[in-house]
């Protein structure tokens, strides 16, 4: 069995004691996982970022700015790092769908950690993307990670426009209309789920068209705290 | 529009003759692409295929299972097979094919005086250049130039590229490193002026017209099928080439089925020196440098306390004894560490060092490079311009890159990743200069190895056959 990152095979170093782990398929070796930071010790209640304060100054700007928050929280699993990223750059943009494979028992961790409790018909929500994205990929990485989760997936929402988000300021893009429509109403609380949360907004654009339609919360997933 | 294409049949052709592409690949519109398959100038062939034993990938060969996985195609709505071997040059799936061009051939012109180029060739290169011409003028199927580091192997190769140009025939040189394509990129433009020339290596694909000569690293090969009338090999022995079944591969498809193939190296590997013993393949030996002087011979030098000192991140004992004597201290200087960690580790206890000796004057004049560094270009350039005295460096500088007159220093020459081959063209990147032909290279170790050994007998045995 070869790690899905270096392909070196995993079996060489290993003795029988840790028969049990070859049992986890497509992984990577013990030396390529060393490279994922998983996030750790304090962290804001809202986004998850690290932080000593209860709540982070990005999350204490948002309170600010606009009164009601649709998102109840965001929680997050790994640090961005250059590993993080070399390996997110290859399985969403070079379409190694494979690779997110890896991620798998982390997100199915982080779901039992923090959303078991919340209340049992909780569904999951991949934030979408564009028509032009998925033929260029031809899958969608929230997809896959809504997949790792213990309940049902569906996919309400779409994006309206493609223009490239990552193109404008903060300002922007917290201030422009929408990006999403959604399919149908929900009465079930909803946990949306995407690989990155960078500022928060795309989440919070999501959610406030889920909570106007009548979703009573809406909580998020992501694998990544930007 | 689309009809003034149809009918200039050859601009197509120089286009998409000898390639095989993903659909993305194809510079032209959907519609257009439609008309060339109806036309029977298009065709296609499925980009993976799959029989009881085996399932293959038909752009880079791959037969491994290892390196095929599923996915859930969103664009056929099936799960099915991709390829992770070749995904860096672009994914290719079990619902996609490949395209390639039946039309009638490309045309490529001829050229009266192709070469541009007013240097002269010494006797040793020359022999060598005319063996290379005859190989391609007879069609010759493959031929191994086995020429040491200084040879000028480039320069050798030029009257056989002017005499395949002035036929009309279409040239590749391909190289392992995309240093070196750049490197070679300007060199060759100059030698041939008036010869399209066009350089290709990841993500820096010369976007221009498709050209007759071209350069490219060995990985770009995989988008080209029955091209290349002459394809040139260079350092068939270097890593990925050597190790990564599908190069060779691609290599072999690119060139034309009855094209010349020209091996370049300067340390061949075992089977290579198998079949040139068996005369499986025939061969020339260019053993003199081409300024005529010896190849420098590796010192060895024993440091009992080598792993204690690199662990603490010191220079070898050894090391500043040799360093304060050189014969030659003008010379730059280039380390090699096995290591990347050792290359982060050293820089600064060295910085400090060379201060304290003065042997730099501040601390801009010695850096660490190695393979991941964004800003390797820069550092080799600095180097080069010789804005940097001392530069430490991995494996990755061992080879392709050429630099008028330094003294080489191998920290841990017992480490494996040091193997024959490395070691003799790191050894090779001393005396590279008419004005300076003679660098010291000393190898610090802990202990001799098989390989250091080799590399010191191989070198001393190319000097007998150059006739020192
Ligand atoms: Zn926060
Ligand atoms: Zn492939
Ligand atoms: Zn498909």
């Amino acid at each position: 069995m070869n790690c899905l990152w270096c392909m070196e095979d995993r079996n060489n170093n290993l003795g029988w004691s840790d028969f049990f782990i070859l049992n986890k398929q497509n992984g990577f070796c013990e030396s390529c996982l060393s490279g994922l930071q998983q996030l750790s010790g304090k962290r804001c209640s809202l986004c998850s970022r690290m932080t000593e304060f209860e709540q982070c100054s990005d999350c204490e700007w948002w309170r600010n700015q606009f009164k009601s928050d649709p998102l109840e929280y965001n929680y997050s699993v790994f640090q961005y790092n250059s590993f993080i990223q070399e390996i997110i750059a290859k399985w969403k943009y070079r379409g190694d769908y494979v690779l997110g494979e890896v991620f798998r028992p982390y997100v199915y961790a982080a779901f039992i950690e923090k959303f078991t409790t919340q209340k049992k018909n909780l569904i999951a929500v991949p934030i979408p993307l564009s028509e032009e994205r998925i033929t260029e990929r031809g899958f969608n990485q929230a997809e896959m990670l809504a997949g790792f989760l213990p309940i049902r997936q569906e996919l309400l929402l779409q994006r309206v426009d493609g223009e490239k988000q990552s193109k404008k300021s903060r300002k922007d893009r917290i201030t422009t209309k929408n990006p999403f429509s959604l399919e149908k109403m929900v009465k079930n609380p909803v946990l949306l789920v995407d690989d990155i949360y960078t500022t928060g907004t795309t989440l919070r654009h999501a959610a406030r068209l889920l909570i106007e339609s009548g979703c009573p919360e809406v909580y998020a997933l992501t694998l990544i705290r930007g | 529009m689309q009809q003034n294409i149809m009918e200039n049949f050859s601009e197509l052709a120089t286009v998409l003759d000898g390639k095989l592409l993903r659909i993305e690949e194809i510079p032209f519109k959907s519609t257009m692409i439609e008309l060339l398959l109806s036309k029977k100038l298009l065709d296609t062939k499925p980009a993976i295929t799959k029989t009881l034993l085996t399932t293959t990938c038909k752009r880079c060969g791959n037969k491994d299972n290892r390196y095929f996985a599923e996915i859930p195609c969103k664009k056929c709505s099936r799960t099915h097979l991709y390829c992770r071997k070749c995904i860096e040059m672009g994914r290719v799936m079990e619902c996609e094919s490949l395209y390639y061009w039946i039309g009638p051939p490309a045309i490529w012109p001829t050229h009266q005086n192709p070469s541009s180029w007013e240097g002269t060739l010494t006797t040793a290169q020359e022999k060598a250049a005319n063996r290379i011409k005859t190989a391609i003028i007879n069609q010759e199927k493959e031929i191994l130039v086995w020429a040491v580091c200084g040879a000028g192997k480039t320069e050798m190769l030029f009257p056989g590229i002017s005499k395949a140009l002035e036929r009309g025939m279409r040239v590749c040189l391909a190289t392992p490193r995309a240093d070196v394509v750049r490197e070679l990129k300007p060199r060759l433009l100059q030698a041939f002026e008036g010869v399209s020339i066009q350089a290709l290596y990841g993500g820096n694909e010369d976007k221009g017209k498709d050209a007759q000569f071209v350069i490219a690293t060995t990985h770009q090969l995989l988008r080209y099928q029955s091209a290349f009338d002459v394809m040139i090999v260079d350092e068939v022995d270097a890593f990925p080439f050597h190790a990564d079944p599908s190069l060779p591969f691609a290599q072999k498809r690119a060139a034309k089925q009855n094209g010349t193939t020209i091996y370049l190296t300067a340390t061949p590997r075992q089977n290579l020196k198998k079949a040139i013993n068996r005369k499986k393949l025939p061969h020339v030996f260019v053993p003199v440098r081409y300024h005529g002087h010896p190849l420098p011979i590796p010192t060895l030098k024993m440091c009992y306390s080598l792993q204690k000192d690199l662990a603490a991140s010191r220079a070898p004992s050894r090391f500043l004894p040799w360093l304060l004597k050189r014969t030659n201290p003008e010379r730059q200087l280039l380390i090699f560490v096995p290591t990347i960690d050792l290359v982060n580790r050293l820089k600064t206890p060295l910085l400090d060092l060379f201060i304290a000796h003065r042997l730099i004057n501040n601390e801009t004049e010695l850096d660490a490079v190695h393979a991941s560094d964004e800003k390797r270009e820069e550092k080799v350039m600095a180097f080069r311009q010789k804005k940097l005295k001392v530069i430490l460096t991995t494996t990755i500088l061992e080879r392709g890159v050429t630099f008028p007159s330094v003294d080489v220093a191998i920290f841990h020459a017992g480490h494996d990743v040091f193997d024959e081959a490395a070691l003799v063209q790191i050894a090779g990147r001393a005396g590279r200069n008419a004005n300076d032909p003679n660098g010291e290279v000393v190898f610090f170790h802990d202990g001799k190895t098989e390989a250091m050994l080799e590399a010191i007998y191989q070198i001393k045995q190319m000097n007998k056959r150059g006739g020192f």
